[in-house]
């Protein structure tokens, strides 16, 4: 059990770098929902199934989608 | 020079937010509070799950609050993008038959696991929020994949004001048969039954039909008028 969390945290940080050092802003995005992805599962792990509902629902979908809705209108890399 | 000075700030605070959080014992006594939530929320809502008896229930008050903040966040972005006038249809490149095939065959299926989610908010994990944000992932998935159907603007409006309303309504009857705002006057009846917990239940599924089209009206505003 300590091994799968250790893994996730890692897995989140590691997405919480890529999403700021990416230059594709897509990309970015992605990693950015992976970090809330991951979050969902260890408040899920932490017995918190509602945070973890809102997290994947809120944090995974619906704000990965508003920001590639406005990457789209805007520029896809940053220089 | 600057990259340096932000590196030092960032573990400055990373070290004053992990020594004050280190002296906390996790999960160990609660409050005086917290312990009076635990062992007599049940009896005194009706509603098993506890975190429900206290968003609905005992801080009732303050999820208005937070449906209200959630509102003029969704009238802000209308009012900001919508120009008001009749938008000429976009071209748009057509979903592919993944995307497309999914999309109708999974959007009954969330919308279902939503509604069922705020139904039950007062039984199992979830509630009106985490059914709000589901039932909007959906509509989000039809704006994705099935570009043809179009979601009535008319119809999200109604279900958001209708939600509104019964929320605050509810509350006022409330304050009209025992003497304060949002009292729990309906009967509580037997706890994990479908129909407990007084108006709980009621209030979630008002708050459900809330968040879900004020979320699907932001998703349609910055999709349509952006």
């Amino acid at each position: 059990m300590i091994f799968v969390v250790s893994f996730l945290v890692v897995l989140m940080l590691v997405g919480a770098v890529a999403a700021s050092i990416f230059r594709d802003l897509i990309s970015a995005v992605i990693a950015a929902a992976l970090v809330s992805l991951v979050a969902s599962i260890l408040f899920y792990f932490l017995q918190a199934p509602d945070v973890a509902m809102a997290e994947a629902a809120i944090g995974a979908a619906l704000t990965a989608a508003i920001f590639i809705i406005a990457i789209r209108r805007t520029k896809r890399y940053e220089e | 020079m600057r990259r340096i000075v932000s590196i030092l700030l960032l573990i400055i605070v990373a070290l004053g937010i992990s020594l004050s959080l280190a002296k906390i014992p996790f999960g160990a006594p609660k409050t005086k509070v917290g312990k009076h939530y635990i062992n007599e929320g049940v009896k005194e809502t009706g509603a098993t799950n506890i975190v429900t008896s206290v968003v609905v229930s005992y801080r009732g008050f303050d999820t208005l609050g937070e449906v209200t903040v959630l509102f003029i966040a969704a009238i802000g972005i209308g009012a900001v993008l919508s120009t008001g006038r009749k938008k000429a249809m976009r071209e748009t490149t057509p979903a592919s038959l993944v995307l497309y095939t999914g999309c109708r065959l999974l959007f009954p299926l969330i919308l279902i696991f939503g509604t069922y989610i705020f139904i039950h908010g007062h039984l199992t994990p979830g509630g009106g929020f985490q059914g709000g944000a589901i039932i909007a992932s959906g509509f989000l998935l039809i704006y994705l994949g099935c570009q043809e159907r179009r979601i009535s603007r008319v119809a999200s409006n109604m279900a958001e004001s209708l939600g509104g309303l019964t929320f605050v309504v509810i509350g006022l009857l409330g304050l009209a048969f025992g003497g304060y705002f949002l009292l729990n006057f309906l009967p509580k009846g037997i706890a994990n039954a479908l129909f407990s917990a007084g108006i709980i239940p009621i209030i979630y599924i008002a708050i459900g039909f809330k968040v879900g089209s004020e979320l699907t009206s932001i998703i349609d505003n910055l999709i349509e008028e952006s």
